[in-house]
């Protein structure tokens, strides 16, 4: 292993770390009541989006849904921004008016995260529109999730953006095996005559890949390879990463199934006994799987992970301390950008 | 005396659909989440047990699609309840709403009905942001050939569910989900019905009618007890169909008050609140002593934040001044000042 995967995989530690935190830290206002209205956890799925992430150039837009605060954070957005908008607070990243389904931040090339599942393709696709115009080699990414297939739109832009050939890396992040899919028997999903997802981008000649969505370097390979083929003008990818969501999301599921992380799991520090969660545990967490491949590599790394969760785990309690005391938003400021403002 | 029992509005309306799915075998539910899960808020809890997978169906999340089968299944002499999970997601039933269900009866000169209801959930106080905290029922309005309902009570909720169920069209039926654990009493049975296209006056009162829609109805009678303490006493009248609109019971109210508002939880523009209004000024211009005012929500996306979220919709407050202001300050402008 050559250094550069080294040092990559400390980076994707770190920014998955930090998902994990936060999320923890937004179940635990939730369930506290610091904020009202519903949030749904990246939890499970920290791999996909940041290894995705990474693959991606400075100037490719992306679009995302409903869970987007790993795909938001994992893009370099501040967290505290992120955490005071979920809180509908004034420096919230789009000032307390969207919330939680609609973390977005265009300096980092978010387009939009839209809360009506499947609206997202649509617009990833018109991104895509953008950027094969510009022809600066520049793509779009939208993630969502399996069940954005199932709506009608999500066919349609496949279909225009394999007609067109655009710039289009489709990532479906399928995380129906846990929740109540798993009751069910897992893969692919509850509600699709498709067994296989990829059949459906298959069927209109979109090449189509299965990931471990658990597994960081492999999204991040998968990703890459995707980029190049729309960077050389062959036209859109379609990824499924098979990801296993765990951590609820308000309503539905709203706790943490297998409550806060602890990084011991993975240093060893912290027996794994054989309760209801122990696969989890010891094979889905995306978090506890990547620190146990660092350690593989390099058994001194033991301190440094634990520290690193530490410092993690210390800037998201300093992060929520502010939030908490950060304000709401002036009264006055409730119409602004009703109609944006000024020339385009 | 009808025989009444105590429930809430969420539970009323699980009464309605349980009774009208054992009076009637083609009545059946669709919806994203209405089966094991019981709906995202319980809205149909119960209901997949009693009645099983194949009267309380789960749909995948394909809102056009479904609802387009629910429509064809209506034409076919079934009686779909459709639930669209929030308001907001009603864009996307569009074509088949409107250019479809709602035009079915008029282009086949009758021969065809869609007997269906549309089920959804609006309104702010749930920090659910801008996609999903939408009162889009003028929407609907404006399409010629749809009915639509807007309960704030427990006992309407049920009497207008039994009567959408029953009648030949389809009608939408928009409930405000600050409003499912609302109690009031209840009556059992066909004893329940409310007619759709009938006004009720909620509150009797002599110097000002509030037309209030849906959860405003609510506010306006707190607002009403409020005002009662200063001597001023409204009458609270409650439209409970938006279309047909009853406007002989409202306009009958403010012949007697001669003033009148209309308090609307949708955006004022070009909204029901303008509607109402205007249907006041045809009906009642010669009675009135004001001109007829209107307090709606505020024209913006309905924000997340705890701060900006409740300036949208009118509320108890603001209905309170609103009344004040009417009574006491608001006359005819003075036409002196126009003569040449
Ligand atoms: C058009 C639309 N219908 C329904 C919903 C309600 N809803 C929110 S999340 C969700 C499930 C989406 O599933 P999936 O796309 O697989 O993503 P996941 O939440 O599993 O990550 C649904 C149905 C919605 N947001 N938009």
């Amino acid at each position: 292993m050559n250094d550069e995967i080294r040092q990559r995989r400390w980076t994707f530690l770190k920014q998955m770390m930090l998902i994990r935190r936060f999320e923890e830290a937004v179940a635990t206002a939730g369930a506290e009541k610091a904020f009202p209205g519903h949030y749904h956890l990246y939890i499970g799925q920290e791999a996909t989006g940041v290894g995705a992430m990474a693959a991606l150039g400075p100037s490719d837009k992306i679009a995302t849904t409903h869970r987007n605060h790993g795909h938001v954070l994992a893009r370099g957005a501040d967290p505290e921004a992120c955490l005071a908008e979920i809180m509908g607070r004034a420096n919230g990243i789009n000032r307390g008016r969207g919330g939680t389904i609609h973390l977005c931040d265009p300096e980092l090339g978010f387009l939009q995260t839209s809360g009506v599942v499947g609206s997202v393709v649509g617009l990833a696709a018109g991104g895509g529109y953008a950027c094969k115009l510009k022809g600066d080699g520049s793509l779009t990414a939208a993630f969502f999730g399996d069940g954005a297939l199932e709506e009608g739109i999500a066919f349609e832009c496949l279909n225009i953006a394999a007609l067109w050939g655009l710039p289009v890396i489709f990532i479906c992040e399928n995380n129906s095996a846990d929740a109540l899919g798993m009751a069910k028997g897992g893969y692919p999903t509850l509600v699709h005559a498709a067994n296989d997802l990829r059949s459906i981008p298959g069927s209109l000649g979109i090449e189509a890949i299965r990931v471990d969505g658990t597994e960081v370097e492999e999204v991040h390979r998968v990703v890459a390879h995707a980029a190049a083929h729309c960077r050389a003008g062959k036209g859109p990818l379609f990824i499924e990463t098979v990801t296993r969501r765990w951590a609820g999301s308000a309503p539905l599921w709203p706790e943490l199934a297998t409550g806060i992380t602890d990084i011991g799991m993975a240093t060893g520090r912290t027996k794994i006994d054989d309760g209801p969660h122990s696969y989890w545990y010891r094979h889905n967490d995306p978090v506890l799987k990547l620190a146990r491949q660092i350690l593989q590599d390099d058994h001194s790394a033991r301190m440094q992970i634990e520290l690193l969760d530490e410092q993690t785990q210390a800037h998201m309690r300093a992060v929520v301390e502010r939030v908490h005391q950060s304000p709401y938003p002036e009264l006055a400021t409730a119409t602004d950008f009703v109609f944006a403002q000024g020339a385009a | 005396m009808a025989e009444t029992s105590i429930s809430t509005y969420r539970s009323a309306i699980i009464d309605a659909l349980a009774e009208e799915m054992r009076n009637d075998a083609g009545v059946f539910l669709m919806g994203e989440d209405i089966g094991k899960a019981g709906g995202v808020f319980k809205q149909t809890e119960g209901l997949f047990i009693e009645f099983g997978a194949e009267r309380v169906i789960d749909t995948p999340i394909s809102e056009p699609g479904a609802f387009g089968m629910a429509v064809g299944a209506a034409m076919t002499g079934m009686r779909p309840v459709f639930e669209v999970m929030f308001g907001d997601f009603m864009t996307l039933i569009m074509d088949q709403l409107v250019n479809q269900a709602a035009k079915v009866a008029y282009m086949s000169n009758g021969q065809f009905t869609v007997p269906l209801v549309v089920r959804t959930t609006m309104g702010t106080g749930s920090s659910l942001g801008p996609q999903h905290s939408q009162s889009l029922y003028a929407w609907a309005c404006h399409v010629p050939g749809l009915k639509v309902a807007v309960p704030s009570t427990p006992a309407d909720a049920k009497g207008l569910y039994k009567s959408a169920i029953r009648d030949a069209n389809p009608v939408l039926i928009f409930e405000d989900r600050m409003l499912y654990g609302l109690k009031g009493p209840v009556a059992v049975g066909e004893t329940s019905l409310v007619p759709l296209g009938q006004a009720v006056v909620a509150r009797g009162g002599r110097d000002l009618t509030v037309v209030a829609v849906g959860r405003m109805v609510q506010h306006a009678l707190k607002a009403a007890e409020r005002l009662s303490e200063d001597g001023i006493e409204i009458e609270v009248v409650d439209p409970r169909t938006l279309l047909p609109l009853d406007v002989e019971t409202i306009a009958c109210s403010v012949r007697r008050t001669n003033r009148a508002l209309v308090v609307d939880g949708g955006a004022q523009q070009y909204g029901a609140g303008a509607e109402i209004a205007q249907s006041i000024n045809e009906a009642a211009f010669d009675w009135l002593d004001a001109p007829v005012m209107r307090l709606c929500a505020e024209n913006i996306p309905v924000p997340i934040s705890r701060t900006l979220e409740p300036l949208v919709q009118p509320d108890e407050s603001r209905i309170v001044a609103k009344v004040k202001e009417l009574l006491v300050g608001h006359r005819w402008p003075d036409r002196e000042d126009d003569s040449p």
